[in-house]
């Protein structure tokens, strides 16, 4: 069933459309990320949702009811905040009880509401205390705590992580993950952060400029982006872009690359031509992930559409499990993922194999994917 | 660098020490220059009429006593009554209470609609509510009291609040409004979505970190509305006029000798209650006005 469906939603601030015809259907129980540059309205979005703005054309439901005119509290959400919005005035206690004594619950139902939440987020010992004595972590405990007292069909999720640092960061992500897999309420969730989109997500919808680019699944959405933009922005380090020349060489279709010592390697694009033919002689974009461009790696081995190119070690970025590589490949940067030990100092030519199977294809003009 | 850096506080070059002497000697200059005017009031105050008429400005009392402030209390003529200024201290105590928890409240109301309650149009009724700020006292003096007479309290200690009030609304609007922008809206969003409304996110979220700024507006008010004389005398009737209507009364009174103690002190009571105000809630008023300046 779903819990949240979105039609087709406009808005407007003055005379500036930030949403511009966004439509999402989330499935009851989902964690779904909304992920994005910022400006791009993922948060207004959010805001929409939990109705702290107004639409200006469109249709929200939640639970197959249509909620356009209903006031944030009637809609049975709750929401956790970037800056956690804890009530500064009131002790932790008191922050999680406030919501349902505003609504009118009994005062022992109370009471064994926040214990019960306060011993599945272990900071029952924190109960007494005021925000201002709390950690960066244990306020995120707290914001995450008040959402969950409320018991609602859906929680939100407005960038929840950026305040917090790099480690604390991961590991609350992990637990956000378990927290979803245990209550199974339906989530969305707002990031710009990539990673933390992958990592948590059901779905995730991927949003430029008020508009919905792809909807997917984090695994979709790495292997098969439907333009530059979600290719370009799902992955770390980012997948090269590599302008070059389509040419039929000996009966197969393929790009031509070329090295900073003028070298050319011709490679054919295999699977289906199909569609191929209009591009032969013209630039296409030519979208290969570090990860593909590598050398040193066993599983490589016996891939048909491996093939062997050679290029100059222009820097080196070792990472530990494996070093990044960058080399000059028609006359732009590329990063190559390699494995430490067969690494070239800088200077030095070395060889490089690119897997044509996880290659991509992109129009110039467009920036949308070539189906093949 | 850090090993020549004096490792003891003070233990600074004769050139910085010098500095210093210099720094502290204007600003001691400074400070009598201000506490000298203060310093003569009282002790002329507590001195007899032989000694003022005989002595130096500025020499200690020959003889101390407290008759001139008794008789300023209680005794000493405005006008054609001879009561003191006993009567006009408690006008003024019973205008300003009201008029400054009024017009504090109203002004905080004001100020949390404009931060936090934004509607269409709200920034230029905010920019016309500030107009008031800058609008001299003497061009509403006829306006007013005709909007008094029609309300019916003019000449009276209502009519006064009432003008107080409203003179105070841009201030303390103003005041409340800059201090609660500093105040996440996500507060508010937050208090929103836990189903709270209008009063209650006032009264339970706001309200009780608005400590600071109250300090300061309630000195504010206290110090501009016991000060004014303009509207006192203006506004106020025969019985109900403030103290400081009542010390120019006092002091421009000419019959007989000119009792320089007893205006001296009767300056000094008018004055009192402000000065208590400032030395009691003084740091909480500076620690007020630059809450939010910094973060954390």
């Amino acid at each position: 069933m779903a819990s949240l469906i979105i039609s087709n939603i406009r808005k407007w601030f003055g005379t500036n459309e930030v949403l511009k015809g966004v439509s999402l259907s989330v499935e009851s129980g989902e964690f779904l990320v909304l992920v994005g540059p910022s400006g791009c309205g993922k948060s207004t979005l959010l805001n929409l949702i939990a109705g702290l703005e107004t639409i200006t054309s469109g249709e929200i439901k939640i639970e197959d009811q249509v909620v356009n005119d209903v006031r944030p509290k009637d809609r049975d959400i709750a929401m956790v905040f970037q800056s956690y919005a804890l009530y500064p005035s009131m002790n932790v206690k008191k922050n999680l009880a406030f919501g349902l004594e505003t609504r009118g619950v009994p005062k022992e139902e109370v009471e064994n509401t926040v214990q019960r939440v306060a011993s599945m987020l272990q900071i029952s010992e924190l109960l007494n205390r005021k925000p201002s004595q709390l950690s960066g972590g244990q306020r995120q405990r707290v914001a995450m705590g008040r959402a969950l007292a409320r018991d609602p069909v859906i929680f939100l999720f407005d960038e929840p992580l950026s305040n917090l640092d790099a480690k604390l960061r991961v590991e609350m992500r992990t637990e956000i993950k378990e927290l979803h897999q245990r209550i199974k309420t339906t989530i969305v969730y707002v990031t710009h952060d990539q990673i933390e989109a992958m990592t948590l997500a059901d779905r995730i919808a991927v949003m430029k400029d008020g508009i919905i680019h792809q909807f997917d699944t984090p695994q979709q959405l790495y292997d098969n982006p439907a333009n530059m933009f979600v290719a370009g922005f799902i992955g770390s380090p980012a997948m090269n872009f590599i302008t070059c020349r389509m040419v039929k060489k000996s009966k197969q279709v393929g790009v031509v690359l070329e090295n900073r010592n003028g070298e050319s390697f011709f490679l054919p694009v295999g699977k289906s031509e199909k569609g191929l033919e209009k591009w032969l002689d013209h630039d296409v974009i030519f979208g290969i992930r570090p990860e593909r461009i590598a050398s040193g790696f066993y599983e490589q081995e016996g891939n048909p559409q491996m093939h062997e190119i050679e290029c100059i070690v222009e820097v080196l970025e070792p990472t530990g499990p494996d070093t990044l590589v960058f080399v000059n490949i028609n006359g732009g940067k590329v990063t190559c993922r390699v494995s430490p030990h067969a690494t070239k100092p800088p200077g030095e030519s070395m060889k490089l194999m690119i897997d044509m199977s996880k290659a991509l294809l992109f129009d110039p003009e467009t920036q949308k994917r070539i189906r093949t | 660098m850090p090993s020549k850096m004096p490792l003891i506080v003070g233990a600074r070059s004769p050139g910085a020490i010098a500095g210093r002497i210099l720094i502290y000697t204007l600003l001691s200059l400074a400070a009598l220059y201000f506490l000298i005017p203060f310093f003569v009031m009282a002790i002329t105050s507590v001195k007899t009429m032989d000694d003022i008429r005989t002595g130096h400005l500025i020499a200690w009392p020959r003889e101390f006593t407290l008759e001139a402030w008794d008789k300023a209390w209680s005794s000493a003529c405005t006008g054609i009554n001879c009561v003191g200024m006993k009567g006009y201290f408690l006008n003024s105590v019973q205008m300003v209470i009201p008029a400054v928890l009024i017009s504090t409240m109203i002004g905080a109301v004001n100020g949390y609609v404009f931060s936090k309650w934004r509607f269409k149009g709200s920034e230029m009724l905010f920019a016309f509510l500030l107009l008031g700020c800058f609008i001299p006292f003497q061009i509403i003096l006829l306006p007013m009291s005709q909007t008094l007479g029609f309300l019916g309290i003019a000449q009276s200690s209502y009519g006064l609040i009432f003008v107080h009030i409203v003179y105070g609304l841009p201030f303390t609007t103003l005041f409340f409004r800059n201090y609660y922008v500093t105040i996440p809206d996500e507060l508010v969003k937050a208090a929103k979505i836990d189903g709270a409304g209008f009063w209650r996110i006032f009264w339970k979220i706001i309200l009780p970190v608005s400590a600071p700024i109250f300090v300061v507006v309630i000195i504010w008010q206290t110090t501009q509305i016991w000060n004014d004389f303009l509207f006192g005398v203006v506004f106020s009737g025969s019985d109900s006029q403030p103290i400081t209507v009542a010390l120019n009364n006092l002091v421009n009174t000419s019959t007989g000798v000119k009792e320089y103690n007893v205006d001296m002190a009767a300056a000094i009571i008018a004055g009192l209650p402000t000065l208590l105000v400032y030395i009691v809630a003084g740091k909480y008023f500076l620690r007020g006005l630059t809450a939010g300046a910094v973060k954390g």
